[in-house]
């Protein structure tokens, strides 16, 4: 029987944003449920971002950022994978991030905005629903 | 001896008949956890009793304000004389909307100034750069030339205000910017005083705003500070920061323990590289720290941390002026503390690590605004932060009195535990070679992450609570009005700069680039070259260009 291949996720830190507490959680956190973790360290660009998630394979892009760049800087992610023929990379993002900025995320191809708050289970759940475990 | 035999005689036998009500009690009732411990995990016991403080020595441990240890105050006079700085730090948009805070804060009766930057400022870009998209004047002002710079402080007397700016990786341009500001103003250079944050070792282990690596990032800031030594007597060129540390996750054994160790560190690269003897330069250092939400954890953080550098500076670096034993320090209460949900909860946090602050004997306070978890603070937020400190100074009582916890059974115990694990830490950093080697071994990082990392768990299994978030929340949604920075800042500001590149005299331009460029291969001062390049309206990022040319680019190497 076929070993089934571990979830990758890579946790990234776009833009010049150097508030890694949460994404160095998260990180640990997904390592510690099983899952293969990549984190970027601070100050990736987009197209860094895209091709890192490519070279690494992975499945689930997790963008952290709280300095408000978000608006321009995930979408930017989304499209750089898509210029590279790798739109099936699920790309969420947490933050800090107004509700008034969730549709032009959404809009963008981001699936999931998580802000303060948000309990490590709740995103732990969402992946288990929308990516796999 | 701290107390007579018999005292400590009647206490053993009082405590020990309190012991044996408190079994039968709590066989009844049962304590609500099975340990008590303090936001950083540090355990509390029930009861703190004479035994606990009977080793203390009065003069060497205690003292009076005003002389070593340095414990219950720099100052002989405490708050009485004059209080704290209210210090609220700010920036947002451009020049001209940070401008217009600033003296809408100054008619409010903030006693200082504090300038925050957006990020392309704060890591050495200009806003034309792509690396800036999306960030201008997001996370504070943006500052790409002296003309901004000037915006920055129109109608500001630079030599009677104080202004602390949080700045790092380009300390030295904006501080260049400051004194060229200042000469336009006709102000004395010797006679302005301010700081700039300008610690590179915090943002290694915590902030990550860095550009060159470790060690060169350090000889900039001896630069400074023996610039400041010599020609600027009154500025503070550094703020050795706990703050962004803390706000990382750390304890506040590690907040202390690493902050005091950083300071080590550039007081031996000051004295190595520049010859300057200690009290040549020591009375300038100063402090930043943060103020959680653990009042008396805080507290004691704050007297520890006077008495540690007192002790080093005194043994370590035997320093002969008693200014130089002093440790300034600015606090700010903590962001990470605060909630998004039920965010006007988070005025009672800042007031309560506010009151901290004051107990704990800070020369300076900023208090967050309530809104600061989901934007920038808006002008409302803003003004009940700052009378949250005009209401501590002046209505509390709190100020009458030096250092009132003093003596406690408790403040003096938790005072004594913080500083010994701190030493422990402080020996662990010593026997790796120094702080720029446990950066390199990722020791501090690490640490941290691994406290933050705790306190996360804690969180999940309710051992630690926020209201509002982990217990007593709510479906209700509690609507702040936020504050928006347009994304049109952004292209005015760019057009702003090309302005200023045209018009420019290029041919200076290039010269004092040059100039300062062969300043830092003859590991020169880069200080008068600096001044000379902003002067000419060099922007900040093609000064911080020749930096990374010459000293290279440091890349987080993503430890978690």
């Amino acid at each position: 029987m076929e070993k089934k291949r571990k979830i990758r996720i890579m946790i990234a830190k776009p833009g010049l944003d150097g508030h890694d507490r949460g994404a160095r959680i998260l990180a640990r956190f997904f390592r510690d449920a099983g899952y293969e973790v990549i984190y970027t360290g601070c100050h990736q660009t987009p197209e860094q971002i895209a091709q890192a998630a490519i070279q690494e394979d992975v499945d689930l892009v997790g963008l952290s950022c709280l300095s408000g760049a978000h608006r321009l800087l995930f979408p930017q992610v989304v499209s750089q994978l898509k210029a590279h023929g790798a739109e099936d990379i699920t790309v969420i993002g947490g933050g800090i991030i107004p509700e008034q900025d969730f549709p032009l995320l959404a809009e963008a191809g981001i699936k999931a905005i998580f802000t303060p708050g948000a309990s490590l289970e709740s995103i732990l759940q969402w992946v288990l629903d929308n990516v796999g475990g | 001896m701290y107390y007579s035999d018999r005292l400590l005689l009647e206490s053993k036998s009082l405590t020990d008949k309190w012991e044996e009500e408190v079994r039968k009690i709590a066989a009844l009732y049962p304590d609500q956890k099975a340990r008590f411990s303090t936001v950083s995990d540090l355990e509390i016991k029930r009861l703190y009793t004479p035994e606990d403080i009977k080793d203390l020595d009065f003069t060497n441990d205690i003292g009076v304000p005003g002389e070593f240890p340095y414990l219950r105050g720099n100052q002989p006079t405490g708050y009485r004389g004059r209080y704290w700085t209210f210090r609220m730090f700010s920036g947002m948009g451009s020049a001209e909307d940070t401008n217009r805070r600033w003296h809408l804060l100054l008619r409010e009766g903030n006693t200082g100034l504090s300038a925050a930057f957006d990020y392309p400022t704060l890591m050495g870009y200009d806003t034309d750069s792509p690396r800036a998209k999306g960030e201008c004047g997001k996370c504070g002002v943006a500052i790409d030339t002296l003309e901004d710079f000037l915006a920055l402080v129109e109608g500001i007397p630079l030599d009677k205000v104080t202004t602390s700016m949080t700045i790092n990786p380009p300390a030295t341009v904006l501080w260049a910017m400051y004194i060229a500001a200042a000469k336009r103003q006709g102000a004395a250079v010797s006679e302005i005083s301010g700081t700039i944050q300008n610690d590179m070792l915090k943002e290694f282990i915590a902030q990550k705003t860095f550009m060159c690596p470790p060690e060169p990032s350090i000889k900039l800031i001896s630069d400074t500070i023996e610039f400041g030594a010599k020609y600027v007597p009154r500025w503070n060129p550094i703020s050795i920061s706990g703050y962004h540390i803390r706000e990382a996750g750390s304890t506040a054994v590690q907040e202390l323990a690493f902050t005091i160790r950083d300071g080590i560190e550039y007081v031996e690269d000051v004295i190595k590289r520049k010859g300057l003897a200690v009290d040549d330069f020591a009375s300038r250092l100063s402090f930043f720290f943060n103020s959680h939400i653990d009042f008396f954890e805080e507290i004691c953080k704050m007297r520890a941390a006077r008495r540690m550098w007192a002790r080093i500076m005194k043994e370590r670096f035997k320093a002969k002026n008693p200014r130089s034993l002093w440790m300034r320090f600015h606090t700010q209460t903590a962001g990470c503390s605060l909630t998004a949900q039920q965010p006007y909860n988070n005025v009672v946090r800042t007031a309560l690590e506010a009151l901290a602050a004051v107990l704990g004997g800070t020369q300076s306070l900023h208090t967050n605004s309530l809104d600061e978890v989901l934007c920038l603070p808006s002008e409302h937020a803003v003004e009940i932060a700052l009378r949250t400190q005009q209401i501590i100074a002046e209505e509390t009582g709190v100020a009458n009195t030096i250092d009132p916890l003093a003596g406690s059974y408790f403040v003096e115990n938790l005072t004594n535990r913080l500083e010994a694990d701190a030493w422990e830490y402080i020996s662990r950093i010593d026997g790796m070679g120094g702080m720029i080697k446990a950066i390199e071994l990722g020791f501090p990082q690490m640490e941290i992450a691994d406290a933050a990392y705790n306190y996360q768990r804690q969180l999940a299994c309710k051992e630690k609570i926020m209201v509002g978030v982990n217990k007593y929340a709510t479906d209700e949604r509690q609507q702040v009005p936020l504050v928006e920075i347009d994304d049109r800042i952004e292209t005015e500001q760019i057009g702003r700069l090309s302005g200023v590149k045209r018009r420019r005299d290029w041919n200076a331009v290039r010269r004092s680039l040059a100039d300062l460029k062969s300043a830092l291969m003859r590991e020169d001062n880069v200080m008068p070259h600096c001044i000379e390049a902003v002067e000419n309206l060099a922007t900040l990022q093609e000064i911080c260009d020749v930096y990374r040319e010459v000293f290279g680019q440091y890349r987080d190497p993503g430890i978690f």
